[in-house]
């Protein structure tokens, strides 16, 4: 199992929060201890073991094809932080998906 | 060899295509274009606090339909996954795709060019996914995402379920490309599965595009095309790269690995390097959704709603006799096509029927808006005419005129004739009675044949069918007329 | 105080149902003790006062109607990570702490369908993540016990509303514990149902595939009640159990005869000193004298529970709240573009316990490490599943401490990792997706703190484990011992 030091850097730049100098090294350190943590799972024998990903199994679950009720758009942009008409406002967008 | 044959170009097309349900992939906002924006929208689509997706069964059988008609196979097991980024029209911050068990695998899509050479694409998979909104990008930049100062975003088409089809890369030619698409796009238009209107981007698709010298099995460095918004320009970003790819291995240099976007005004691609951010997309198992099991009982079931597919129509009418443009024609028309293949099952000759449908059956229809299938003509009818024509028993001409009274509604072309007495008439002694009869009414013109004026027949002719009031047989007719003049 | 507060809400629902006392009338009792008391304890981030009257008098309509509601005028705490119509919904988080549902929770909306009055929404740790409400960035709540100390988490508010009789069942969430720890901390009956029997539809999610809503009451029947009216299929909910519910009330025991119960031998209590040790002790001596079987049985993966929840948790966490993200709803910092946006807004409205699980979830799932942890981490998610398979041969029910100790002071844990050792006996089960509870076992430290026994079953195994923690808690009546400090 991986140990390196976590580049606490990159990974919250993948989840979009800006880190003060003070915070990347705190959640710097606080991860590296967690992953020291959590490294004891590599003690489980798991080469034949399959993955959970839902512990109650259940398949095929679907709706119907039928058209609903949709929200009040005033409603819908009376949330908005930023709205301009009938629009969501947002800064420019830099770069594409 | 010119500098253009030295290369071999390698293409292989991503393409999404908005799914027709009533509903949305994972809710019930109504999938539908357009409207005020932001009115198509509900807790789920909206990704509001505590939503949750379910997903739509229509969604699901489309797939797999679309799947089988490409001979595709499809897994007993299938997954829906996250895809993890963060973009303004996404309202989630991840969508719900497939990563590694999509409902279908493999197949291949035969297609053909326009001079009707048909060609096959092997495919990779298609996999079910969600529609991200749409954004408007103001504040400079016409419209355009580099130089806006905002964009505006309308999540009417935010989670409208969309299935991404990626093919081998087995194209060569902007050509090809454009056929694959077509392909695709009759296909799914067939199935039902999809309207494909590129106008309202129901069919987006991106091109990875390589060259490398002409004989060589390895690839070249590819780059990826997009924002080509129809065939046409599929078409010449597809021709434009790759001349821009040769003119920079020809001047020494090398292709880089980057996404390009196509302009369609200047008519070149050009790098859509921006500072790009990393990309992780951190692919996991949704867990607010479960496993997707298609069992045989479903394929046998969907395998029975399968139409005939393009491919084989093509290659079935162009056998018949039609050039590639008519059979193209024929077959894009789905329910002229299915007519046609009506008329044939039921007996009819099909060049004979061919040029019924494609000529005098489709002026019909063009002057009084009603569609050949819908009209009073039953393949069946049709059958009964062709074989009327074909035993000679009419000839072409009262085959129209029956033609039209059939459309009219007046019933079985064999009824009309024989009620009538319009069987084409071969008796000799009866037709050389109205070549008498024509001759002495047109002395003059016998006397000009007489000296020469041999083009002169086709007017007795014309006579003689006209006094049989059209059911003598032209050939016969013309034949004793040129006996009586000699 | 008014002394209608004090009562179950069995008995309250039965003295409306009867007409001997108005829902109003114990709404007014209830809202004049929140009024009394919550200033001190902050069990509420949004008090109800208009909503709870006009409930309560539509509930008081119906009864008049001739209705009969199993929770008539019972007073509710809603935990604040679940949609109400209408409700500031905060998650205890300043990302949305202005946020206004537009939609109500099909538990909540079950609730208040079987006769329950809203009296507030509950705090929590910010988006249930923590075990002491220490993590609300709205409000502190303190322990109703000992105001010094906190109520535990992250269904605190709600756990210390039940206590502090502000409401007679309290609506809550569990994770990895987040029902069963505050319910100890609390001495209260915390309830979490097999996970999908109440629909998670409306509740703000943390990890999807371990959430499941659950009450808080004063007592076992109260919870029996309570699940009877919130649990039961939701087609809105795709991991929602299609499967009918067993009506827990009605099977409620007196007695233990003929129940193996399983005591796990790596639960080693000794490690919690001596007097957490004889308490529990105490407690499976007092589960045998009521006619239990106790076997030992082993949990071999027990230990690494911790280690799974704490990749799982995180990375189901990391794509969940990726919405957050000042677009379409809630908090929004401006930046130059809307990477920065994100950034700023993402980094001032989460707190720091929010922050550090996002980042870990981000990092076990990124490219590279995904195997390593992530799948890892899912894999011995199936051991432990299998462990308690196993266990459950031998026992019909397993009994453990529901927490490692007593509530604690404010402020006492500043390790993340000792934070989380809190719930070392409850994530297991969590992992299983398990029913489990925790019942008032008695009490321990100075002052006095109460602690609770954790009960569990197979899974769909509810009416079992009620009805034994049933016999357990007539039989002993330890919260009736207790007095708050309020
Ligand atoms: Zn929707």
């Amino acid at each position: 199992m991986a140990s390196e030091k976590i580049d606490v850097r990159y990974v919250a730049k993948l989840a979009r929060i800006a880190l003060s100098e003070d915070e990347a090294e705190r959640f710097g350190k606080q991860l590296g201890d967690l992953l020291a943590h959590v490294n004891v799972l590599s003690e489980l024998e798991t080469a034949s073991v399959p993955a959970t990903a839902q512990v109650v199994e259940s398949r095929n679950v679907e709706r119907s094809d039928e058209a609903g009720p949709c929200l009040d758009r005033e409603t819908v942009l009376s949330m908005a932080p930023q709205r301009e008409g009938s629009f969501f406002r947002v800064p420019k967008i830099i770069g594409q998906p | 060899m010119t500098v253009q044959t030295r290369y071999e170009a390698v293409i292989g097309i991503e393409c999404h295509v908005e799914l027709k349900t009533r509903s949305k992939m994972f809710c019930a906002c109504a999938n539908e274009f357009g409207g005020e924006p932001n009115t198509k929208v509900c807790p789920v689509c909206l990704a509001l606090p505590g939503a949750l997706p379910v997903a739509n069964a229509e969604a699901i059988r489309h797939m797999i339909r679309a799947g089988l008609a490409f001979g595709a196979s499809i897994p007993a097991f299938s997954k829906f996954d996250r895809k993890n980024y963060f973009y303004p029209d996404m309202p989630k911050d991840y969508q719900i795709s497939q990563y590694d068990m999509p409902l279908t695998l493999g197949g291949s899509v035969r297609y053909w060019l326009e001079d009707g050479t048909l060609k096959e694409c092997k495919l990779t998979r298609i996999h079910l996914e969600e529609d991200t909104g749409k954004s408007i990008h103001g504040g400079g930049g016409d419209g355009r995402i580099a130089g806006s100062s905002f964009s505006l975003i309308d999540f009417n088409r935010a989670g409208v379920p969309l299935m991404e089809c990626v093919s081998e890369p087995d194209l060569r030619s902007a050509q090809e490309a454009v056929g694959y698409l077509e392909a695709l796009k009759r296909t799914f238009v067939q199935l039902g599965v999809s309207d494909v209107k590129m106008e309202e981007g129901s069919l987006r698709c991106d091109a990875n595009v390589s060259i490398r010298p002409a004989g060589s099995t390895e690839l070249g460095t590819k780059t990826e095309i997009k924002n080509m918004n129809s065939f046409r320009s599929v078409l010449r970003a597809i021709e434009s790269e790759i001349e821009r790819q040769i003119a920079v291995l020809e001047s020494g240099s090398r292709i880089v690995q980057e996404t390009r976007g196509w302009d369609e005004g200047q008519g070149v691609t050009h790098s859509m390097r921006s500072k790009e951010e990393a990309h992780d997309y951190r692919y996991f198992p949704d867990p607010d959704l479960v496993p997707i099991e298609v069992d045989a009982a479903l394929i046998d079931e969907l395998k029975k709603t399968i139409p005939v597919l393009p491919p084989e129509r093509f290659a079935r009418y162009r056998g018949y006799g039609m050039d590639p443009k008519q059979a193209t024609q024929l077959v894009d028309n789905f329910p002229l096509a299915d007519y046609f293949d009506a008329c044939v099952a039921a007996g009819a000759n099909p060049q004979a029927s061919m040029n019924f449908v494609l000529s005098d059956l489709s002026r019909l229809a063009n002057e009084t808006g009603t569609p050949v299938n819908e009209s009073a003509v039953t393949p069946e009818a049709l059958a009964e005419l062709v074989a009327l024509v074909e035993s000679k028993t009419v000839n072409s001409k009262i085959a129209k005129e029956l033609l039209e009274r059939m459309w009219a509604g007046e019933g079985s072309p064999k009824a009309i004739v024989e009620q009538e007495g319009l069987a084409q008439t071969s008796d000799t002694g009866e037709i050389e009675r109205l070549i008498d009869e024509v001759l002495a009414a047109n002395e003059k013109a016998a006397t000009d044949y007489k000296a020469g004026k041999t083009n002169i027949l086709g007017f007795l002719t014309g006579q003689v069918m006209k006094a049989s009031r059209g059911k003598a047989n032209p050939a016969l007719v013309n034949e004793l007329l040129r006996k009586k003049l000699e | 105080m008014n002394d209608v507060v004090k009562r179950s809400a069995a008995e309250i629902a039965r003295d409306v149902n009867a007409k001997r006392i108005s829902a109003r009338d114990v709404t007014e009792a209830v809202l004049a003790r929140v009024d009394e008391v919550d200033d001190r304890l902050g069990c509420y981030l949004t008090r109800l006062h208009d909503l709870a009257r006009e409930q309560a008098s539509r509930v008081d309509e119906r009864v008049a109607a001739g209705e009969s509601l199993p929770l008539a005028g019972v007073p509710l705490a809603v935990k604040d990570n679940m949609c109400l119509s209408g409700t500031r919904t905060t998650a205890a988080s300043k990302i949305l702490e202005n946020w206004i549902a537009p939609y109500t929770s099909t538990a909540v909306q079950r609730m208040l369908d079987a006769g329950a009055v809203p009296i507030g929404k509950s705090n929590l740790d910010e988006f249930a993540m923590g075990s002491s409400c220490e993590n609300s960035a709205l409000g502190v709540t303190r322990n109703p016990y000992d105001l010094q100390r906190v109520p535990g988490g992250s269904s605190g508010g709600s756990a210390a509303a039940v206590a502090a009789f502000e409401a007679a069942i309290g609506m809550g969430s569990d994770t990895g514990g987040s029902i069963r720890e505050p319910g100890a901390f609390c001495n209260v009956v915390g309830f979490k149902p097999t996970y999908g029997r109440v629909s998670r539809y409306g509740l703000i999610a943390f990890a999807s595939s371990l959430d499941q809503i659950g009450p808080l009451t004063r007592t076992v029947e109260d919870a029996a009640l309570a699940y009877d009216a919130m649990a039961g299929h939701d087609p809105m909910d795709s991991t929602s159990i299609d499967r009918p519910v067993e009506p827990a009330a009605p099977s409620l025991r007196e007695d233990l005869e003929g129940l193996r119960i399983g005591i796990v031998k790596e639960f080693v209590t000794a490690k919690l000193g001596a007097e957490i040790d004889a308490l529990y002790k105490r407690a499976y001596a007092e589960l045998a004298k009521l006619g239990a079987e106790l076997v030992e049985v082993s949990l071999p993966t027990a230990d690494y529970g911790l280690a799974t929840y704490y990749l799982i948790a995180p990375a189901e966490c990391s794509s969940n709240l990726a919405r957050f993200d000042g677009v379409r709803y809630g908090l929004r910092v401006d930046g130059a573009d809307v990477g920065q946006m994100y950034e700023q807004t993402r980094a001032a409205g989460f707190g720091p316990e929010v922050k550090r699980r996002i980042l870990i979830g981000t990092y076990a799932l990124s490219s590279g490490y995904y195997d390593a942890y992530y799948v890892k981490a899912q894999k011995a998610r199936t051991m432990s599943a299998q462990d308690f398979k196993k266990a459950f041969e031998h026992c019909d029910l397993i009994a453990a401490p529901a927490a490692s100790s007593p509530a604690f002071e404010f402020d006492s844990k500043s390790d993340p990792y000792s934070m989380y050792m809190m719930d070392y006996y409850t994530i297991p089960m969590s992992l299983a997706g398990l029913p489990a509870l925790s019942v008032p076992c008695g009490y321990a430290g100075t002052p006095a703190m109460p602690m609770g026994l954790q009960l569990a079953a197979p899974l769909f195994e509810e009416t079992r484990l009620l009805g034994a923690a049933h016999a357990y808690e007539r039989a002993t009546a330890y919260a009736v011992e207790g007095a708050i400090a309020v």
